[in-house]
This record gives structure tokens, C-alpha cells and sequence, in this order.
């Protein structure tokens, strides 16, 4: 167990040598971080087969009991049930909160071993750090969202096309619930990153991002105007309004879907912003 | 540059607890140095405010000349030992260092000269969390020779370690102080830096008790004491010519030695301030036998707890 290499002279001069600090290389660390643990792989498949799980189910429900009546049929597609089958709500919210977690995790993960120690001492530039987690986390599941949401596309309307209802990527409002469908998980990522980052706490985490994600949606409702306008600020209340279109949307008080992707935006925007700035301060 | 250590009236509070108390000191190159306090004397903290992971509630520690906060990046500077236990188990102890190298533009060939350099090459590809304490021990090592920096710090890197590995870790810390290097190491017990460290910081409750040379610090334990056995009936007697003589006699608890345990009772004094043979022949005056006549020199790890006595955190309770 002793085998000695020959370890060269420091360099007296104080580290002229070391070559600059480049963020790319805080990106490829963070890349090799979430891709080295086992969990990662396994989170993410189980959450995709889940997800697809509802959304086939639910369009395979619909082949196994048709109804034979020409109006049924007529009306299914203008009435946008079939583009709300590309995704329903209890996928959409099966998602949400798995990616939340997820994103809480990889933050936690790293406060509950003791090993953020070892990441900041190795590099001291800490929010340098945080926007390297951030940037791999956001990128990392929005191509998992991508490729959810596409393939949830497929299945879902190929089943439907078996009855000859089923619509085409080119139909009105499919690509605007593909796309809300395939942001979910890295806005909700982030959330739970945020969240994590300022709690630092694996069962605080978790319970405040369930909270903020599918709870809070649950609680305001549409009834009165100011629970509403709570109601509309958040990330679920916005990919329904996205996604769902004509008497089947249930909105009482109208807000517009570029309101709607604003409230992704904002989001997204300040939990970043959050998990970023708050280590700066903190002891770790 | 020169690659020192330079602590400045460092102080840190966590609400009405003082960690650290102004303390200050310097660890210099080329030397292995001893950072020695009993449990909770704040030397954890105080290895976290040199790397800036803790903010100073006041004064300032300075590596190399700055803040180490400002290095954009750490591991070409000081290599750091924490705690062995502060890593994902999830990963391999190859997927840790290679994330941490890559981080720091280090050449990826360097995870496996240092793993090959602490002996973790076979298994380099399992999970860390499947690791012994010893094993934990041995990556922290390597985490901290990663950068080849000339500044080291360690943080009781000896715990868990077996003979084989202390005596391998020994002769590492006495290598990279040779080659130049500024070494810093932390432990509870003063027998693990009897034979590695160069110069001694001393710390008790957060504040400095002593920073000199270990041939300084081993001074201070250079009062003799005899150890003086006889018959239990003599005990009384004996420390009355004693005491008489100008010594100072304290009767031992329990004669650990063979004055308690040669028949039918026998007690044990420990005196200063007389020598042996001035003992012996008082004794042989005054017809008192001896059963025991020891010449005992406080030992480093005495003079530490007579340094630390006051200062020790938590004491265990009498026992039952």
C-alpha cells in the first residue's frame, strides 16, 4: 500500500505556472459529478417511464373505450382534447415534483456529506461553482424534458391516430404543450436547487419544493380574484394555462400564455439567481 | 513568495459561543508544524477559517500573502484534509478526484499518480461510501496532493489509519516538508507529533496556550519526578522526612506499580524538588525501606496536559 511516486518541488514562485481559471472547466466538473452517481441515471429513467406511463395510459384508455358516434369524434379534436392528451396534468405533476427533487438533491447531496467542503476549498470561487451546477442541472433536464415531452407526442398520438383522431406536430397549440411539457423539469429543477441551497437541509428541502411546486397550485384556487392572481404566478398554474385550451382550460380569471411563459421565466430567472448568490455569504 | 501560514488576532464567534480567540501565529515552509488542543479547542474551525469556508468574526488569516477566498482556485495552493468522511459515498474515488482535478485544469494522469501514491489504485473504481475510515483517510490525502500545492493542511489525518498507514503518513509529512513544503497538521494527542512535527501550536477554549519548537515545547516537561514505593505503615513517616527536606510529596491513588502490588500493602509517592539518590539515603538514614525508587521525566504528552489542563472542553465525568 506504499508504493512512493516522486512528487515534484513546488513552484517557489507562488503558482506562476497555474494556468487560468476557466467556468468550462467548473462546467466538465460538475458534468462528471452529476453523471458518476448511479441515482442520477436511475431518477431519471424511472421519472420518464412513469410520465410516459400516464400520458399512454390515459391515451389508451381513450382507443379501449370509444364510443362510436361521429359527433364524439368531430368534436374531439376541436375541442383540444386530443392535444391535452399529449400531456396530462397528473404526468405533468409526477414530473414536476421527481425533477424538483432531483434538483433539491443534487444541492443537498452535497451539504449532508460534508462534501461541499471539499468542492469549495478545491475552488474558493464559490458562486463560480453554484452557476457550474446550475448550467449543467438546467441543460441536463431540459433535454430530458425534450425528449419526454417528444416522445409522449409520438406514443400518445399514435394511439389516438388509430381512431383517426389523433393531430400532427403541426396542428394549432401542439408545440406550444410539447415545449411547456419539455421546460417543467428544468424550471422545477432549479426551484429545488434554490430551495436546497438556502435550506441546506435534505427533509426541509424536500418538503418546502413539494410545497412550492404542487401544493401551492392545489391551495389557491380560481374562485376569488386575488387567489387568482397567486394562483397564476405559479409553475403548474402556467403549464395548465399553456396546455389547455377551449372548455377544457377552467380558468375563471383570463390571463394570456405570454403571461404564462413569463411566470417560467421568472422563475427559472430568480431560482437561479437564489442558489447562485446565496452561498456566497454562508459558512459552510 | 514565501508560502506561509499567517494567522492575525483571528476570531470567530457563533452567537454567544467563542470558537476562536484571537489567535495568532505563523506556519512556516520547509517545517512539518503540529496544531495540538484537546477536543472542541477549535482547531477544525480554525483549519476552516485558513480556507475560507468560515468567515472571521474578527482579525484575518492570510496564505501566501492573501486571502485564500480570492484564489479563483484552490488545489495548486493548499491542499486540504478536512475531515476523510466529507465525500459523496455514491462515487468512485476516481469519478471524486477526476471531478476535482477537472475543476482545477488538472492533468487527469495526476488521480491516478496520487491514488497509485496512497495505495487506493485497486479500487479506484468503487464507491467511496463501501471505504473504511482508513481507506477515507488515505483519499483525503490524495484530494490534498491532488494540485501538488506547496501549502498543506490536515485535519487529524492519523484517525483510523492502522500502524502501517501512520508510520507511511509519517514519513510523507517529513517528505513534503523536505521538498519545501509548508505542512500543517492537526491532532488531540500529543504521541501522534512526538515524531513528525518540527514546531507545535498549541490551542485550548480557541485561544493560544503555545507556538514555538517542539525542542522548546519539550522543555517545559523537563521537571523530574521520583516515584517512591514503600511499606503502607512507612507512607506517613516517610513524607514527613520528605517534606522536611523541602520536596513536594503527593501520595498516588493507586500504586500502579509493584509498590501496591508486593504483598501486604504497599503506597506510592511521587516527589519533586529531591533527587534519588538523596531520597535513598534519607530513607536508609531514617531506616525506612523501599520498594520502589523510579526516576520519572515528564513526558511531551504530560507537558501537554499540564498545558491543556485548564482548558479542556470536556471532561469526563469521575468513575462509578
Amino acid at each position: 500500500m506504499t508504493t512512493m511516486t516522486t512528487t515534484s518541488v513546488p513552484d517557489t514562485r507562488g503558482g506562476a505556472v497555474e494556468p487560468s481559471a476557466r467556468f468550462r472547466d467548473l462546467l466538465a466538473a460538475e458534468w462528471i459529478k452529476l453523471w458518476s452517481l448511479r441515482s442520477t441515471v436511475w431518477a431519471l429513467v424511472v421519472t420518464a417511464l412513469t410520465v410516459l406511463g400516464f400520458t399512454i395510459g390515459t391515451a389508451y384508455d381513450q382507443y379501449r373505450y370509444w364510443p362510436d358516434d361521429p359527433r364524439h369524434t368531430a368534436a374531439f379534436i376541436k375541442d383540444g382534447i386530443a392535444v391535452g392528451l399529449i400531456f396530462n396534468g397528473n404526468a405533468a405533476t409526477i414530473l414536476v415534483l421527481a425533477l424538483g427533487a432531483f434538483g433539491a438533491m443534487s444541492v443537498v447531496g452535497e451539504y449532508s456529506t460534508g462534501q461541499i467542503r471539499t468542492t469549495f476549498a478545491a475552488v474558493p470561487a464559490r458562486r463560480s461553482v453554484m452557476a457550474a451546477k446550475v448550467t449543467v442541472m438546467a441543460g441536463v433536464t431540459a433535454v430530458f424534458g425534450a425528449v419526454v415531452s417528444l416522445l409522449s407526442f409520438c406514443a400518445t398520438q399514435a394511439i389516438l391516430s388509430e381512431l383517426g383522431v389523433g393531430v400532427p406536430i403541426g396542428h394549432p397549440g401542439v408545440v406550444r404543450v410539447i415545449v411547456a411539457s419539455a421546460l417543467l423539469p428544468p424550471v422545477s429543477a432549479l426551484i429545488g436547487m434554490a430551495l436546497a441551497a438556502v435550506l441546506r437541509q435534505a427533509g426541509a428541502a424536500l418538503v418546502s419544493t413539494v410545497a412550492v411546486i404542487v401544493l401551492l397550485p392545489a391551495i389557491f384556487s380560481e374562485d376569488r380574484y386575488w387567489s387568482a392572481v397567486i394562483d397564476h404566478s405559479l409553475l403548474l398554474s402556467a403549464w395548465f394555462r399553456l396546455t389547455r385550451s377551449g372548455v377544457y382550460s377552467g380558468v375563471a380569471h383570463s390571463w394570456t400564455t405570454g403571461g404564462a411563459w413569463c411566470v417560467y421565466a421568472v422563475w427559472a430567472v430568480v431560482a437561479a439567481g437564489v442558489a447562485v448568490a446565496v452561498v456566497h455569504r454562508h459558512d459552510q | 513568495m514565501v508560502h506561509v501560514i499567517e494567522v492575525k488576532e483571528l476570531t470567530k464567534r457563533y452567537g454567544v459561543h467563542t470558537a476562536v480567540d484571537a489567535l495568532s501565529f505563523t506556519v512556516r515552509p520547509g517545517r512539518v508544524t503540529g496544531f495540538l488542543g484537546p477536543n472542541g479547542a477549535g482547531k477544525s474551525t480554525t483549519l476552516r477559517l485558513i480556507l475560507g469556508l468560515h468567515e472571521p468574526t474578527g482579525g484575518s488569516v492570510t496564505v501566501c500573502g492573501q486571502p485564500f477566498r480570492e484564489c479563483p482556485r484552490g488545489l495548486r495552493h493548499v491542499g486540504a484534509l478536512l475531515d476523510a468522511h466529507e465525500v459523496h459515498g455514491g462515487r468512485s474515488a476516481s469519478a471524486h478526484l477526476g471531478a476535482l482535478a477537472r475543476s482545477n485544469r488538472i492533468p487527469r494522469r495526476r488521480v491516478d499518480e496520487v491514488l497509485r501514491e496512497v495505495g487506493l489504485a485497486e479500487v479506484a473504481r468503487r464507491r467511496i461510501g463501501g471505504f473504511s475510515l482508513g481507506m477515507k483517510q488515505r483519499l483525503g490525502i490524495a484530494t490534498a496532493l491532488l494540485g501538488d500545492p506547496p501549502v498543506l493542511l490536515f485535519d487529524e489525518p492519523l484517525n483510523g489509519l492502522d500502524p502501517e498507514g501512520v508510520k507511511w503518513v509519517r514519513g510523507l509529512f517529513r517528505r513534503l516538508a523536505a521538498e519545501g513544503r509548508t505542512v500543517f497538521v492537526s491532532s488531540h494527542l500529543m504521541s501522534e507529533m512526538e515524531h513528525t512535527a518540527d514546531d507545535l501550536v498549541v490551542i485550548g477554549r480557541g485561544a493560544l496556550l503555545a507556538a514555538e519548537t517542539l525542542t522548546e515545547f519539550s522543555a517545559r516537561g523537563d521537571r523530574r519526578t521520583v516515584r517512591v514505593g514503600t511499606r503502607n505503615a512507612d507512607v506517613a513517616a516517610l513524607t514527613a522526612v520528605l517534606t522536611g527536606e523541602g520536596a513536594t510529596v503527593r501520595r498516588d491513588a493507586d500504586g500502579d506499580g509493584n509498590a501496591d502490588g508486593s504483598g501486604e500493602g504497599g503506597g506510592a509517592l511521587t516527589v519533586t524538588g529531591l533527587d534519588a539518590a538523596r531520597i535513598g539515603d534519607l530513607a536508609c538514614h531514617h531506616r525506612l525501606p523501599l520498594h520502589e525508587l523510579t526516576v520519572r521525566t515528564a513526558s511531551l504528552e504530560e507537558a501537554f496536559m499540564e498545558l491543556t489542563a485548564d482548558s479542556v472542553e470536556y471532561l469526563a465525568g469521575e468513575p462509578r
